[in-house]
């Protein structure tokens, strides 16, 4: 009788056991992407910067020195101070403390990036995976012709044009952005899709009479994670990079708010005698920006790894 | 022929894009919140005269005859007036012009022949001392904002060691020559004013350099990885064991292969030296269309908005049909795949 219950539990399938092994196989491949990952110490240079900057953004009233510095305030009797102990980047024209508006600054950056890339990815990768997917049709004519009108100009300037004729602010930053930014990853997405779609897992799917939406989604969109993610992070840095860009020429967030780009273009007006107050909001962005760009070629070489 | 076949398909390829993107202008120039009329005129314009600008303009009509009309003139040049300036945006388009133009093709030139010649020194020497610094100057270099590298070479070439002029094309004190290129190296050259020509250059240096370091960095390393994935490939060993030169190798058999994935994102680096151009210029105070369409943007003077962006988009397109064209020289096969239509 036991013997018979027993061989009864082993064909009935076991749905517990399967997710578990699922599960296991899951953390197996992720440590080995992890010490891809971690094989490379640029990488995990780029992740610590990632980290820092992040945890130094969400805090920053805390992580600040003088957090009441970073906004409206002034302190004429101390303005243009050079660095020193107390304020080790130094005060800006109005007397406020570079270092704080700086930590200050890394949250509309960061918003920036989060926010575009959070529009950004998903209709771009859409788009992408019906056009990849459509290959050869009037679909993938449409779309990818479109992609090339945004793809074929500079998106810095038209992002400059979006954001002069919308009133300056980060938000309308942000939209100028978005409009420019969702091509490349249609580009990326559809040539993945589209290589992909002529694959035999996607073509014996179809002969199995699977609908277009669960191949696109459960045969397709999986195997294109890994590129998408490491575009990602990569984009991180770009995004941030472009938003400063265009503080830097007045149309991004508005003084007195700290932005990097604003703090860089007011500072470089007081150039030679005040290099401080441009200088060290400059290395703050090649910093961020160095960070999320050793972050995601190290995602590259940790997700690519397994093709090679 | 397969060369002039490809270069038709270009053409219309970019034609389209032109299209496109005059569409995308109009549609930005159109999607302001407010009346545009009312923007050109003022607040204390009569209502009259506003509304008469918007019959000249217009904006009565449903918005594809807008669009038509708006394409119509703007094919022909006629942009409309500028807000800021007062005059037609054409007249500031053509005064504002050659100064970026030339900015853009001496930042151009930087930016090949730094990315070719540090890949190159790069790859010869792998893995030595001098592969590592230019490997950290390349990285560095991408992730630097040309903004950035704008500020460090004003206050390092210009106000530190004092080498390089800070401001504007050339030293207001000398006599500028009459135009014939706008390109005022080439100007002072045709006239043989030589202090003219060496104060241009000294102008010019620090901008282009600061917005081809991006480009240059991105290229040096492209360069590099190229060139040292076809060292190890067999013609090269075979050129070798012939008993070629080392030298012979590199420049003859090495180089060109090399080039071509650089020349190809040269399309992608010349929008990106576009780009910066509108940030250089207000770091250097260039007399450019980059800084007269920043000042628009400030001002929301819609006419020369569209008008410079649709220059510059205009001139992106131009180079990059012309970075098609030399890679296709370079390498037949994207001939090939132009030919078959992929």
């Amino acid at each position: 009788m036991a013997k018979l219950l027993s061989h009864s539990q082993t064909t009935v399938v076991d749905h517990a056991k399967i997710k578990q092994l699922e599960f296991k196989n899951r953390a197996e491949n992720f440590r080995r992407r992890w010490y891809q990952f971690t094989r490379n110490r640029l990488s995990i240079v780029g992740l610590g910067i990632v980290v820092i900057i992040t945890w130094m953004a969400i805090f920053a009233p805390l992580v600040a020195p003088f957090p009441e510095q970073a906004g409206p305030y002034t302190d004429f009797a101390r303005a243009g101070e050079p660095p020193s102990r107390e304020h080790p980047f130094g005060l800006d024209l109005i007397g406020r403390d570079v270092l704080s508006r700086i930590i200050f600054s890394l949250r509309p950056a960061l918003l920036m990036g989060i926010v575009v890339l959070s529009i950004v990815v998903p209709f771009g990768v859409f788009l992408g995976l019906i056009a990849g997917y459509a290959h050869g049709t009037w679909v993938e004519t449409i779309v990818m012709r479109i992609t090339d009108i945004f793809i074929a100009v500079p998106a810095l300037v038209l992002a400059l044009a979006i954001a002069s004729v919308l009133t300056p602010s980060l938000s309308n930053s942000m939209i100028a952005v978005t409009v420019m930014w969702w091509p490349w990853y249609t580009r990326l997405v559809f040539g993945l899709s589209s290589s992909l779609s002529n694959e035999d897992f996607v073509r014996s799917a179809e002969l199995m009479g699977a609908s277009k939406a669960y191949i696109i989604i459960k045969e397709i969109l999986p195997n294109c994670w890994g590129p998408i993610t490491t575009k990602m992070s990569l984009d991180m840095g770009w995004v941030i990079l472009i938003g400063a860009a265009l503080s830097f020429v007045g149309l991004g967030e508005q003084p007195p708010a700290p932005a990097l780009g604003t703090m860089v273009s007011e500072g470089a007006k007081l150039l030679p005698d005040m290099w401080w107050i441009a200088v060290f909001p400059a290395l703050a962005i090649v910093v961020v920006v160095l960070g999320f760009n050793l972050f995601g070629d190290g995602l590259h070489d940790a997700l690519s790894a397994e093709k090679s | 022929m397969d060369i002039i076949r490809f270069i038709i398909r270009r053409t219309f390829h970019s034609a389209f894009v032109l299209f496109g993107l005059s569409i995308v202008i109009f549609a930005i120039s159109r999607v302001v919140p407010g009346d545009p009329a009312r923007m050109a005129l003022g607040y204390q314009a009569p209502e009259a005269v506003v509304e008469r600008l918007r019959i000249r303009m217009h904006y009565h009509d449903p918005i594809f005859v807008q669009y038509f009309y708006w394409i119509r003139d703007a094919s022909s040049g006629d942009f409309g007036e500028s807000i800021l300036t007062r005059r037609p945006v054409l007249d500031d388009v053509k005064q504002t012009y050659p100064a970026t133009l030339e900015l853009a093709i001496y930042g151009g030139l930087f930016m090949i022949f730094g990315a070719v010649t540090l890949g190159t020194i790069s790859a010869h020497n792998k893995d030595s001392w001098i592969d590592n610094v230019v490997r950290v100057f390349a990285y560095l270099g991408v992730v630097t904002p040309p903004f950035v590298f704008g500020v460090i070479f004003v206050l390092v070439f210009g106000f530190w060691l004092g080498w390089l002029p800070t401001i504007g094309r050339s030293d207001p004190v000398l006599v500028l020559p009459p135009k014939v290129t706008g390109l005022l190296t080439i100007d002072s050259l045709l006239v043989g004013n030589m202090v003219l020509f060496v104060d241009a250059v000294k102008h010019l240096a620090g901008p282009s350099i600061a917005m081809a370091m991006g480009g240059m960095a991105q290229g040096a390393r492209l360069t590099r990885s190229t060139m040292s994935d076809n060292m190890s490939k067999d013609y090269i060993a075979a050129a070798r064991a012939l008993g070629i030169h080392e030298r012979t190798i590199l420049w003859r058999f090495l180089l060109k292969p090399s080039l071509i994935p650089t020349v190809s994102i040269l399309g992608l680096d010349i929008a990106a030296i576009i780009g910066n151009a509108f940030l250089l210029e207000v770091i250097y105070n260039w007399p450019g269309i980059s800084r007269y369409a920043i000042r628009a943007m400030q001002a929301k003077d819609l006419n020369a908005i569209s008008g410079t962006v649709l220059m510059l988009g205009l001139t992106f397109i131009v180079f990059n049909i012309t970075v098609d064209v030399i890679v296709g020289i370079l390498d037949p096969r994207t001939r090939l795949t132009a030919q078959r239509g992929e």
